[in-house]
């Protein structure tokens, strides 16, 4: 492997493993307090406790976050410092304004975390609701530099940099609007489904659990809700990419040549070298119904850019379809659960439901990875599209081997740990660990 | 002033905040490790106590610093990026492992051997951060890397490895420990455990004295532009004198158990001994080839930065200021809940 691949691996790697902790630390505050507030207003003590479970999960998640988010934000220049040099002062304004949001909510989760016995009950309440909203501003604007990234504006690109600069408006590139919604619904999305399929899980063991019981009915709304936005916003979204980025498009959809009324093909395998996809699965001018709304509409193929400036075809297409495969599941289950709610008046319980769910769980994350995957693999050869080639930002540091496997190793070791605190947490719930008091009572619970 | 010259100050600024607070954190991780006597569960207790609410936002001092060098200073964040890259790959590692242990040791419930393990994982790279950081400032300050165009032409080891490098690295390790170990005997609730970071306390006062004489003397040969802006500028100068002063009386207040002064004073001792580091390598963010006016973005980014920085400061000062209010330590006995709300 080239120094450029490790340096992109090295990149890849600090960024995977940092989304999924970004995304509970986005969306796990918002469970945290909304079982908070439902212990304050029912009084029942199942949802206190489960905020305090929260609470130590998103600590936990969160501190793995932070020290992962300050590598990333090192590693910007230590393994593209030409990018830095030239573009920081281009995108540092999202930057800084993430800065002060990650700060804030550092601050108040703190103060949530360790606060508990030592301020009012409604300051406390207030602290974890600044923990939601500044952990979704500060994805909000992390967001905009990808957006930057894939969609340059607000500058004029000389041979020896960025020229006329207005910070705002390559703050604010475009898309902006549809690309910020899709990455905010898919961390609630992919939290909430992972909250939901762990308890899914202790439930098919325990069914009488009111406490797990409680759990998914704090889990299963917000799990719902996003799955069923989250094709619209997608498909927005890749409207968007149809007219800006008709490069990314023609290898996210595996379209090699221009035609009017293109077929949307669901899976295949895409050849770059006899330009087909085998195995698909077409669906007659589905492409440019999607895309552009008009079943004849003319979709560009990847014949008419450079064959240099393709982004690597086969990955691009096939994460693509993982993504929205796991997307459809996960809106079809939501359809059918909240189907259920609306009939039976409750969230279901039945070991079916319960199993799809488990089996749901990490759905979520897995479309979070493999659309992160789209953007990224998708703008390639550019790491500013259409500006600098990634080739050209690299660092020109030898031997990048080395931190590629040293942080390979922590993280895979982090991750290990993580989980297995986690599970621990979860554990200490099961209902043959819970002390037997006076009013803990047996039987079904009922969960409304 | 320029706006390049109130950024400067800025920057400057965050470093300041990150050696006192996140310092402060650094320096807890030294006491943990270096815990011993009768006592030695009860100080690991208080460092826990008192880290715990407040790590986390100790640290994001460092990534406003960066996060300012990139978007207001891009030339010279790419060239550290470059030049500094081992040490700076390095100091990541140690950050990463420091939070992540000390985060795994609060919540891990698997006993007193696991407790250990992170602990010590937590305060070895408490004692590995603090010298790499301090090695880095010493690279910058030496005028050892060396630019060419946007070339870094000084090599990935040389600058950093140097003898006065190295005396940077402890001195800055020192002080942490020293800030550490004052503020600790301010939040201890019991006379004995107070008394044992005292001592600790007035042993890290020596050090840093000494780790300060050495880098002082090794600055002549080692960083020729710091020695001269030591020795030549009288803002500098100034400004030294005043170090040593805050040094002394630290050193004073703490002999004499006025513990709530004794911390004020050593943050200032901290914090002047960073300023002037800044003031006496201005008008150079990286000796001697980048300059705060050569580095600096273009004006428009400039402004927004100062506009972004004022609604943070906004935002995150009255934040702070709760955040410690509600976790300032209380009387011995005094009860959990707090009146005040």
């Amino acid at each position: 492997m080239t120094d450029l691949l490790y340096a992109r691996a090295q990149m890849g790697l600090s960024l995977a493993f940092h989304i999924v902790f970004a995304a509970a630390g986005v969306a796990l505050p918002v469970l945290m307090v909304l079982s908070d507030w439902k212990a304050r207003r029912t009084g029942d003590s199942d949802y206190r406790k489960l905020s305090q479970k929260l609470a130590k999960g998103t600590a936990i998640l969160f501190a793995v976050g932070a020290v992962s988010g300050t590598v990333l934000s090192f590693e910007l220049g230590l393994l593209w410092p030409e990018f830095m040099g030239q573009y920081g002062e281009v995108i540092g304004l999202p930057f800084s304004l993430e800065g002060v949001a990650f700060f804030t909510e550092a601050i108040f989760l703190g103060i949530y975390l360790y606060g508990r016995e030592r301020v009012s009950p409604g300051l406390h309440l207030f602290s974890g609701v600044m923990v939601a909203v500044s952990g979704a501003a500060s994805a909000f604007f992390v967001t905009l530099v990808n957006v930057f990234m894939n969609d340059p504006s607000g500058f004029v690109a000389t041979p020896h940099g960025p020229t006329d600069i207005e910070p705002l408006k390559a703050m604010f590139s475009p898309g902006w609007l549809t690309q910020t919604s899709h990455v905010l619904l898919s961390c609630y999305q992919a939290s909430a489904f992972a909250m939901a399929g762990i308890h899914a899980f202790v439930l098919l063991r325990h069914p009488g659990s009111a406490f797990h019981r409680k759990a998914l009915s704090v889990a299963l709304p917000l799990a719902c809700v996003t799955a069923l936005l989250q094709p619209v916003v997608g498909d927005l979204s890749a409207k968007h990419v149809a007219k800006a980025q008709p490069v990314k498009l023609a290898a996210m959809e595996g379209q090699f040549e221009t035609e009017r009324g293109a077929p949307l093909r669901v899976g295949g395998f895409p050849d770059v070298e006899t330009r087909t996809v085998s195995h698909a699965l077409d669906i007659p001018n589905g492409l440019s119904i999607l895309a552009f709304g008009d079943p004849d509409a003319e979709v560009k193929g990847l014949n008419e850019f450079p064959r240099d400036t393709w982004p690597p075809v086969a990955k691009v297409h096939m994460a693509f379809q993982v993504m929205v495969g796991t997307g459809s599941a996960m809106a079809l289950l939501a359809l059918v659960t909240l189907g259920y709610r609306w009939r039976r008046k409750a969230w279901p319980s039945g070991r079916k439901m319960m199993w799809a769910w488990l089996v749901s769980g990490p759905l979520g994350l897995v479309a979070l990875e493999a659309g992160w995957l789209v953007t990224e693999w998708g703008r390639q050869p550019w790491i500013v599209r259409g500006v600098m080639r990634t080739a050209d930002a690299v660092t020109p540091v030898p031997h990048l081997a080395a931190p590629f496997w040293t942080f390979t190793v922590v993280y895979l070791f982090l991750g290990v740990v993580v989980v297995a605190l986690l599970k621990r947490q979860v554990a200490d719930t099961l209902p043959d660990r819970e002390p037997k008091g006076p009013d803990a009572k047996g039987g079904e619970a009922h969960v409304h | 002033m320029s706006t390049e010259a109130v950024l400067g100050f800025v920057l400057a600024g965050s470093f300041v905040l990150y050696a006192l607070f996140g310092g402060a954190d650094f320096g807890g991780g030294v006491w943990d490790l270096l815990a011993f006597g009768p006592r030695k569960a009860e100080q690991r207790a208080l460092i826990a106590r008192a880290m715990g609410p407040v790590w986390e936002v100790n640290h994001i001092w460092l990534i406003l610093g960066v996060v300012l060098l990139f978007a207001g200073f891009p030339r010279a964040f790419a060239t550290l990026s470059v030049a500094l890259h081992v040490p700076l790959t390095l100091l990541l590692l140690g950050i990463v492992f420091r939070g992540a242990a000390f985060t795994f040791r609060t919540y891990d419930m698997r006993g007193d051997a696991a407790q250990r393990q992170w602990g010590l994982v937590f305060s070895g790279a408490s004692i590995v951060a603090p010298l790499l950081l301090g090695m880095c400032v010493g690279a910058v300050a030496s005028g050892s890397i060396r630019v060419e165009g946007r070339v870094v032409v000084s090599g990935f080891f040389a600058s950093w490895l140097s003898p006065f490098a190295w005396a940077v690295g402890v001195l800055a390790l020192a002080l942490f420990a020293f800030l550490a170990a004052v503020f600790l005997t301010h939040e201890a609730s019991g006379a004995e455990l107070r008394e044992d970071f005292r001592k600790r306390a007035l042993g890290a006062g020596v050090a840093v004295f000494v780790a300060a004489l050495v880098v002082l003397l090794l600055a002549r040969e080692g960083a020729p532009r710091v020695w001269e802006g030591l020795s030549r500028s009288p803002f500098a100068l100034a400004l030294h004198g005043a170090t040593g002063v805050a040094a002394v009386t630290a050193f004073a207040l703490l002999w004499t158990h006025r513990f709530q002064w004794a911390r004020l004073a050593a943050a200032f001792q901290a914090g002047l001994i960073v300023l002037g580091w800044a003031a006496s390598q201005y008008p150079y963010l990286v000796v001697p080839d980048v300059t705060l006016q050569g580095a600096a973005a273009g004006p428009a980014t400039q402004r927004l930065l100062l506009i972004a920085l004022a609604v943070g400061a906004v935002t995150v000062i009255p934040s702070i200021a709760l955040l410690f209010r509600v976790f300032r330590p209380r009387p011995d006995g005094a009860s959990t809940m707090d009146s005040g709300h």
